[in-house]
């Protein structure tokens, strides 16, 4: 049910969306996660901070940030998830062979950034 | 071991070993949340309840059915929780579920690095392997590796895309339907399909081996 409501196409005019309502980064966006080591547990692998990658998906619906509501700081705000393709070749740099192998993770926006290739 | 020499070994009484540190843990916060009424007792008794009819047989009925039903596969592909709740099943986690489709040239492989985020709506607990360590770590780094272990020799041309469950999202893999089995029914078709296989270290079992193993 929920799923049909948000596939709805283009807002009306004039409706502005609130904050973190609109994903940030597109499928085909090259990005890189973001290299940061706050203290306590965060659902962002240590293995994948700084590695550059692909969105492969935007993962809907938006959710909170569950890494602020583990630590009770949820101010209801919410933000995508997005599906990210990274190559074990940039992971691994001594990965054997085969470049088309990779990693499929799910990211939180405020992890990403976008990346020049 | 020969299941004669195990017949031998005396299995633990139930309740013998000592707790565990994490198993106190575990007992003290349950205690605590039902003496603060934030739970009932009755409540988890009905999670249990709940989780013990979420069975890879589940997940399997699922898989024959997007392989008969190609209407019901677009779905499940497109979006596996919609797919599986229009047949009743709730998520009651509030997870979102990723159906990852094995074909001639991708393998599917599911592992979470953290802990052990795993599809229980529709498969239950995770078997121990894939909570420890070695699988968590080696998944990851050397996927090819930890495949063949399991008997799963990928070939080259066909890529290894590895999905570490992290927050929000559960994986199930739908793997390749068996050759040879163009005739059978979809029950005959879940038979084939086990817990491994949907979570990717194996293949669907093929109709011939199936009856070997038997």
């Amino acid at each position: 049910m929920s799923a049909e409501f948000r596939r709805q196409p283009k807002p009306l005019p004039k409706v502005v969306t609130a904050e973190g309502a609109e994903p940030r980064f597109r499928a085909g966006d090259e990005i890189r996660v973001l290299q940061r080591s706050p203290l306590g547990h965060f659902r962002t692998p240590n293995y994948v901070r700084g590695k550059r990658g692909r969105v492969e998906k935007v993962i809907e619906p938006s959710a909170i940030n569950n890494e602020d509501e583990g630590f009770g700081r949820n101010a209801g705000v919410k933000r995508h998830y997005y599906r990210i393709a990274i190559p074990f070749t940039e992971l691994w740099p001594n990965y054997p062979g085969f470049k088309n192998d990779g990693l499929r993770i799910e990211v939180f926006e405020t992890w990403l950034e976008r990346s020049r290739t | 071991m020969s299941s004669h020499a195990r017949a031998h070994v005396p299995a633990p009484e139930a309740g013998e070993e000592m707790p565990s540190y994490y198993e106190i843990m575990e007992t003290s916060v349950r205690e605590l949340l039902v003496e603060k009424k934030i739970i009932g007792a009755g409540e988890i008794r009905q999670m249990l309840e709940v989780m013990d009819t979420r069975t890879p047989a589940l997940g399997a009925a699922i898989v024959a059915k997007a392989w008969v039903d190609p209407e019901f596969r677009e779905r499940l592909l497109a979006n596996g929780r919609a797919a599986c709740e229009s047949l009743g099943i709730d998520f009651f986690e509030g997870t979102e579920l990723i159906v990852l489709e094995n074909t001639d040239k991708v393998h599917n492989l599911i592992v979470c690095t953290l802990c052990s985020c795993y599809p229980r709506v529709i498969l239950g607990l995770p078997p121990d392997w894939y909570k420890l360590k070695p699988y968590r770590a080696r998944a990851v780094k050397e996927p090819r590796a930890v495949l063949a272990e399991f008997g799963t020799v990928i070939p080259d041309d066909v890529e290894i895309h590895v999905s570490d469950s992290t927050a929000m999202v559960r994986y199930l893999v739908l793997p390749q339907r068996p050759k040879g089995t163009e005739k059978f029914s979809e029950e005959q078709l879940a038979a084939l399909v086990t817990r491994d296989a949907m979570i990717g270290v194996v293949r669907a079992n093929a109709p011939e081996t199936k009856e070997m193993a038997r």
